[in-house]
């Protein structure tokens, strides 16, 4: 693909050490990252259409990389003697996208399901030597015991390179994920990270950036609270009741210590304390009426996620000002539906509104993202964002839920989400149109180190029967 | 409104519709329910409220005209134990006092059994826990007032309840081992009639420690100290509010003795029993319930579908009546709650009670146990127009709802829901069809 013959074979040797690195593990690895260490530190795609999405659409400019960073982007740029130089007549070059709600980069999670996103899911079953599940401690008898509760832990302590799924993600032309790491009721801070690096802690670029809370039941033959939804929606409530009053008697403590007992550390509420914002699940209308009402009276900024019947309750969103993310697992006939099983109305008017609804938001201006939801292959991920396009959302806008309004809703647009001087060099460089069938990824830059995602990933698979999902060896979902 | 296709949505649509405008129901046989029966009767609709009622109404030129002639009108029925429209579970069982959660959380306005409900000429249903545990969760009346949502269904001004659940129901949770599973699950106190009895005492207990707890803490602030506030408990909350009187007690209760047990805890802990539920053998103690001045929400003739169920006797209506005790009679199911005119009727047959004191188990009745009477419940004038209009007296078997009113609006026409239907199927068939056309889209299948 490169002009430059020398360019050309300094990037097939930085790759193979590269795939190799992320192949192997622990020395290799080490000695893959020293190796980048001697490529040169400027990169410049000269010549290409740059979606800058905060700005102007650029069709002939030149985007200049510069120690993982956008050094500049514009047209006649001068091009440094240091660069190397990629001829982009013809490619389009976009910033990363964002997975707004992931478990990229933490192979032992898996997604959470969509349809679940507002009812209440099972509490995931017992994984043998993986971390302890909640079945496994004993039976929790109230809010007070706080169960299921991770609140304390951090994304950012668990991401990895090693995940699988992180190459199929960049073949979609994702360089960045908000994961959180999928477990019990409160689930963990969660952590923007890119979805490259030499270790887990040099892919996070912010954290905390939020807890996600999931409705989950215990089920039959389970015990422990909570095994209802308003089980569910006490305890959490309980929990920011009890936040208050920590915090409140911190204060009262921190200025009368003496004659008042000393407090007890709750690493609990510390957790969530230091959530910048909460995501609740809501995928149906009522359900959506149900959270923004819940999330008003926690007094906390909050996010939805889920919202595939939010055709239903575009106004409300919009009054609310509460950003959504989108569930990019559009709900579909189950592929082992009995044939003789005729779907109730409201199932199927959501099948096919549902990829309707980005493009409604779009329109009456809510703040969104789209977020995987176990859809781990490019080809998928590009079909079910195609769908949105399909359905009405233009495409200006779907790069923009994909990239700037992801950084936006976390608070991180201040250096992740567009081509812009000075934010990190996270840019996927495309041949055609973003989302179209024959459309490949050619380019993909994360923290300024290039990517040529593998064209297999972005191609379907073959069979009629799917192949085993080569990103989905660890963590598939349900 | 921004709202797509589906049936809920039409048929908000439709309800939108019926907007609160005044409506003249005219030459009905009116059943006032507390004030007698009007042959060839008008009601007369204003801003939601009954202004006027009598065989000489007059109605201003812009109101709508709904001619009952030889038609039947009585009020909404009202429906005192019902689990309908419960997303996510009607029971928090997992422990002997789920009082933090609360059924106004998960309150499902798309239920269709709401409409269902309406068909039947249910307007009004107090929505429960279920008797799981000994103090199970908060319980909420609402209105059913199809197409809105569940904040919009709430009724205003109805006092909110906890339920409570004695015998074989909160006891069940003892036993080891699951009746559906091999699996073992973790015992859940109690495991006895006695153990039930000794949570709700314990939790009153606490309950009053907490109310204790904060006075003193507000005493010392106001004093001028600097405490540190206590603990707010979601789960002590409602059982102080049932102290304090705020919160209505709906116990699930069959035999007579814990129905005793029952009320001497309340006589003891300084609070009331609003409703005892079921109480299959409240013949028995029927005195004693109306001493207390609980009322009781009965079955109509549904017996011996449990051992404490067996020594009941379809005659329990008409004794607790007589002895004093406010009684109505409910569904506890989605089925049951689309004919409770018909349930009502049974106490004729067994009881000898009249058309009066039948529909007053649905209505005004029930009304009284919710505490809201004074706004519904019967024909009067100033109450809610909560209104069913029958093709027949409504304790027929051959009576239909042909419509139903809530606070003046039409939510159920019987005649254009019928018309309705082609144009449901039709558009569920296009969506069929759209789907067929283009299966799966969104996974490639190459």
């Amino acid at each position: 693909m490169c002009k430059n013959e020398e360019i050309c074979r300094a990037c097939d040797w930085t790759m193979d050490s590269m795939k190799q690195g992320l192949r192997t593990s622990g020395l290799v690895l080490i000695v893959a990252v020293m190796a980048v260490a001697e490529v040169p530190s400027a990169i410049a795609i000269k010549d290409a259409h740059v979606v800058t999405v905060s700005g102007a659409d650029l069709p002939k400019a030149t985007v200049l990389l510069r120690d993982g960073l956008i050094q500049d982007v514009g047209p006649n740029l001068a091009i440094p003697a240091d660069a190397w130089v990629i001829d982009g007549t013809g490619l389009t070059v976009y910033p990363g996208f964002i997975d707004g709600l992931s478990t990229w980069g933490i192979p032992g999670a898996a997604a959470t399901p969509a349809r679940t996103a507002a009812g209440v899911a099972p509490t995931p079953a017992p994984k043998p030597a993986a971390t302890p599940s909640a079945s496994e401690e004993p039976p929790r008898h109230g809010p007070e015991d706080r169960p299921q509760n991770h609140s304390f832990e951090r994304a950012a302590d668990m991401v990895t390179p090693s995940d699988q799924r992180l190459a199929a993600a960049r073949a979609a032309g994702f360089t960045t994920a908000a994961t959180f790491p999928n477990q019990g009721i409160f689930e963990g801070l969660g952590a923007m990270i890119d979805l490259a690096g030499a270790r887990g802690r040099d892919m996070v670029v912010a954290q905390p950036i939020g807890q996600q809370i999931l409705f989950r039941v215990s089920g039959f033959g389970r015990s422990g609270f909570p095994n209802s939804l308003m089980g569910n929606i006490a305890y959490v409530r309980q929990l920011f009741l009890d936040l208050n009053q920590y915090k409140e008697a911190q204060q009262m403590y921190e200025a009368h210590p003496a004659g008042n007992r000393r407090l007890e550390y709750d690493h609990d509420l510390e957790g969530l304390a230091e959530s910048p914002r909460l995501l609740l699940p809501a995928d149906e209308e009522q359900q959506i009426d149900r959270i923004l009402s819940l999330g008003r009276e926690l007094k906390h900024p909050f996010v939805l996620y889920g919202l595939h019947e939010a055709y239903k309750r575009v106004d409300e969103l919009k009054q609310a000002k509460v950003p959504a993310l989108i569930s990019l697992k559009w709900p579909e006939k189950p592929k082992d539906a009995d044939p003789s099983d005729i779907p109730n109305y409201r199932d199927l008017s959501m099948r096919q509104q549902a990829p309707a609804v980005p493009g409604m938001l779009a329109k009456a201006g809510v703040s969104f993202a789209f977020y995987s939801d176990g859809l781990d292959t490019a080809p998928d991920l590009k079909k079910a964002v195609k769908k949105a396009v399909d359905a009405g959302l233009s495409r200006a806008d779907a790069i923009r839920a994909l990239t700037l309004s992801a950084a936006q809703i976390y608070g991180v647009s201040d250096r992740l989400g567009s081509i812009e001087k000075g934010k990190i060099a996270n840019l996927v460089v495309m041949k055609g149109d973003a989302f179209e069938d024959k459309t490949t990824v050619e380019y993909l830059f994360v923290d300024g180190t290039e990517f040529e995602p593998s064209k297999d990933l972005q191609k379907p698979p073959a069979n009629k029967e799917r192949e085993q999902k080569p990103a989905a060896a660890e963590g598939d979902t349900n | 409104m921004r709202r797509g296709i589906s049936i809920g949505c039409l048929l908000a649509l439709l309800a939108a519709c019926a907007c609160a405008q005044t409506t003249l129901i005219r030459n009905a046989t009116v059943l006032t329910v507390t004030k007698g029966t009007i042959e060839n009767g008008s009601v007369l609709i204003e801003n939601g409220k009954i202004a006027a009622i009598g065989k000489n109404v007059s109605a201003p030129a812009d109101a709508t005209v709904v001619d009952a002639t030889g038609k039947y009108l009585m009020p909404g029925i009202i429906d005192c134990h019902s689990h309908t429209a419960i997303e996510g579970g009607v029971n928090e069982g997992t422990v002997s006092d789920s009082s933090m959660v609360n059924i106004k959380d998960v309150i499902d306005p798309t239920d269709i059994n709401i409409y269902r409900g309406l068909a039947g000429g249910l307007t009004i249903s107090n929505v429960l826990h279920g008797s799981a545990n000994a103090i199970g969760g908060q319980t909420i009346v609402v209105k059913l007032r199809w197409g809105k949502s569940a904040q919009e269904m709430i009724m205003q001004g109805a006092k909110p309840g906890i339920k409570f659940a004695l015998g074989e129901n909160p006891k069940r949770q003892g036993y080891p081992g699951s009746f559906f599973s091999a699996a073992p699950v973790e015992r859940r106190y109690p495991g006895t009639r006695m153990g039930v009895e000794e949570v709700i005492r314990e939790s009153f207990t606490e309950a009053k420690n907490y109310q204790a707890e904060w006075k003193e803490y507000n005493e010392r602030v106001a004093r001028g100290e600097h405490p540190i506030p206590p603990r707010r408990d979601l789960r002590l909350e409602p059982l102080v509010e049932v102290l304090e009187g705020k919160r209505y007690v709906h116990a699930h209760c069959y035999r007579s003795d814990e129905i005793l047990m029952l009320l001497r805890v309340a006589d003891e802990m300084g609070f009331k029993i609003r409703t005892l539920q079921h109480a299959l053998e409240g013949y028995k103690v029927a005195k004693e319930i109306a001493e207390h001045g609980a009322g009781a929400s009965t079955f109509s003739d549904w017996w011996s579908y449990k051992i404490e169920a067996y020594d009941a006797t379809p005659y329990n209506v008409a004794i607790m009546m007589r002895h004093g005790v406010v009684v109505s009679v409910n569904s506890d199911s989605d089925e049951l709650q689309r004919h409770l005119n018909l349930e009502a009727a049974k106490s004729m047959r067994y009881g000898d009670l009249t058309e009066d004191q039948a529909l007053a188990l649905v209505t005004i009745n029930p009304a009284k146990q919710l505490g809201i009477d004074d706004q519904v419940g019967s024909i009067e004038v100033g109450k809610s127009a909560d209104l069913v209009l029958f093709d027949q007296h409504p304790l027929s078997n051959y009576s239909k709802a042909l419509k139903v009113w809530i606070d003046g609006h039409e939510y159920f026409d019987r005649e254009r829901d019928l018309e309705n239907r082609p144009k449901f199927d039709q558009r569920k068939k296009e969506l069929l069809d759209k789907e067929t056309a283009n299966p799966k889209p969104a996974v490639p299948s190459k």
